[in-house]
């Protein structure tokens, strides 16, 4: 399938499919880091984590709509207020769903699974009901919108650069967050002994519903993300979840490196194969890849070398 | 000596007037609908070290567990000085001043030495690890970027103890703490929970099967089977051999 291809084109493709590769890297890494998070910490698979996606991509989209008609003159820097917003909202939502609904279900984990699908219905239907049927695309600030040229034959987007520094600064400040502040340490002491997290004091529930939150999130952050590679409707955030699934399952769950690293060779191999085959041939080969990988190491890429 | 008398002769409290710092009185709990605890009344007076000894399956993790909060109560009530703790959950308690060191110590394995012990800070709302603590568990500043799960099992059960510590208790709860640890480390421990006690005036339960251990630290023993305290003395009288007859299988 090269064939056809001299040397430096193979280059310049390789480049910019990978890069291309790297803004659907960012996206599947933030959601990702949403639903391992919470999965992590609670065991709950939340199958309505690509419609927490899109309800923040509806926010960008109502921001930039509004300060399009209200408030002209701030327009350049709406995005960074619609992230904020996609943020709070998701994570607003996530933490009342959790109150209504998860934390009722926590000792019988399969129910989370067909609880969140119901879940993930209903919002779709609201959007649909909210937004119309129809996708909305959202207008990019000028800044925004351009290339930069590398090569003759390579220019990198501007906006997927800005998506990656984003995504960038959030798994940092996730990391950090996880790894070095108080409250992180609660998280992981709950995902490590949920019992005798209690019996040191830790509000578990709190936690919970907090880490819940904060998953969704995130989420929504990467809803906001993909408001510049794809154009938004009701039923989107459901062609990424099984996508992102895979990413957690990969990585080896509970750990960040590894969804960081499954996320990026299944985007890349993805976005590159895309090029010369089919969209679907790509896909099922990425799939078999994973699931031969998979069969070798069951626990994932990254485990933690500890004594239980 | 024939003995025709139950074995549950009542010895007198050691507290006397003072208010105890643990009360349980008529504690009942359950599994599910099997019932596990029939009934138990502990009172412990500050300062004071009480050993609860019983064979495998008589109820003294169960005990531990409910007074933690992660069995459910079903009857009776649980005070720590004089409040009632008894409808809280185990968070709340570790702020009224209960901590637990659990069977098989529990430390948060993948975390390090240093990240388990500030989970105990939660309720004190501190950030820093107590110095004192470290004093007291040199071997835990050498160690505190160590993961907990790469410790030994003494050393880990010194964490699990700085854990609890950290949360500044009064009462502190202790099951089976020499279980899998080599005897030479077992008399320091001992050595250890009386210093904590004197140093810090708080009390202790601690369960156990090795009675050595138990007359070594404890003011106090009690024994429980199945479910109900069936003999109470105070470390001065005991009747080792009587004692021994219950734990032996």
């Amino acid at each position: 399938m090269f064939g056809d291809y001299s040397l430096g084109d193979l280059g310049a493709i390789f480049a910019m499919q990978g890069f291309a590769g790297l803004i659907l890297f960012s996206v599947y890494v933030l959601m990702a880091l949403g639903l391992a998070i919470i999965f992590g910490q609670m065991g709950v698979i939340n199958m309505a984590h690509g419609e927490f996606m899109i309800l923040g991509a509806y926010m960008t989209y109502l921001c930039s709509n509004f300060f399009q008609t209200q408030l002209p003159a701030l327009f350049p820097a709406y995005f960074f207020i619609a992230m904020a917003l996609a943020f709070l909202a998701s994570g607003a939502l996530g933490m009342l769903v959790e109150w209504a609904l998860i934390r009722h279900l926590y000792k019988r984990p399969l129910d989370t699974l067909l609880a969140t699908w119901g879940l993930s219905l209903i919002l779709q239907q609201a959007y649909r009901s909210i937004f119309g049927a129809r996708e909305v695309g959202v207008e990019l600030p000028s800044w925004l919108i351009g290339s930069v040229q590398v090569t003759d034959t390579i220019e990198i987007p501007i906006n997927g650069m800005f998506v990656m520094a984003i995504t960038t600064l959030i798994t940092v400040g996730v990391a950090l967050l996880m790894y070095r502040s108080r409250f992180g340490a609660q998280v992981r002491a709950v995902v490590q002994n949920r019992a005798m997290a209690g019996a040191v004091g830790i509000d578990t529930e709190r936690v919970d519903r907090l880490t819940f939150g904060l998953g969704c999130g995130i989420a929504g952050i990467a809803g906001s993300a993909f408001t510049m590679v794809g154009s938004t409707g009701p039923t989107s955030g459901q062609l990424y979840i099984v996508d992102t699934f895979l990413i957690v399952v990969f990585g080896g769950a509970a750990s960040l490196l590894g969804t960081i690293a499954s996320a990026f060779s299944i985007s890349q191999t993805q976005s590159t194969l895309e090029f010369f085959l089919s969209g679907s041939t790509a896909k099922v080969l990425t799939l078999l890849a994973v699931v031969g990988i998979l069969m070798l190491r069951p626990q994932g890429l990254f485990t933690l070398k500890v004594r239980r | 000596m024939l003995q025709t008398a139950p074995a549950s002769s009542p010895a007198p409290h050691r507290q006397g007037g003072v208010q105890p710092m643990l009360a349980v009185s008529d504690l009942h709990s359950a599994y599910g609908q099997s019932e596990v605890l029939h009934g138990l009344d502990i009172a412990v007076a500050p300062g004071e070290i009480v050993a609860v000894m019983g064979r495998n399956g008589m109820g003294k993790t169960t005990l531990m567990k409910t007074l933690m909060g992660i069995v459910p109560v079903k009857s009776g009530s649980i005070r720590v000085d004089g409040a009632d703790v008894g409808a809280l959950k185990s968070h709340q308690r570790v702020a009224r001043g209960l901590a637990y060191v659990p069977q098989g110590r529990m430390i948060f394995s993948a975390m390090t030495v240093q990240e388990n012990i500030e989970t105990g800070l939660t309720v004190t709302h501190e950030r820093r690890v107590p110095q004192d603590l470290y004093t007291m568990f040199p071997v835990l500043l050498e160690m505190k970027g160590r993961r907990g799960g790469n410790l030994s099992g003494g050393q880990q059960q010194q964490l699990a103890i700085a854990r609890a510590l950290a949360s500044r208790p009064k009462v502190l709860l202790l099951d089976e703490p020499t279980e899998g640890i080599q005897p030479s480390i077992i008399r320091e421990m001992g050595r250890t929970l009386k210093k904590i006690r004197d140093d810090r005036g708080l009390s202790i339960v601690v369960s156990e099967q090795v009675l050595s251990f138990a007359l070594d630290v404890a003011d106090r023993v009690l024994v429980i089977e199945n479910g109900v305290i069936v003999h109470e003395s105070l470390r001065a009288d005991i009747d080792e051999a009587q004692v021994a007859r219950f734990l032996s299988v």
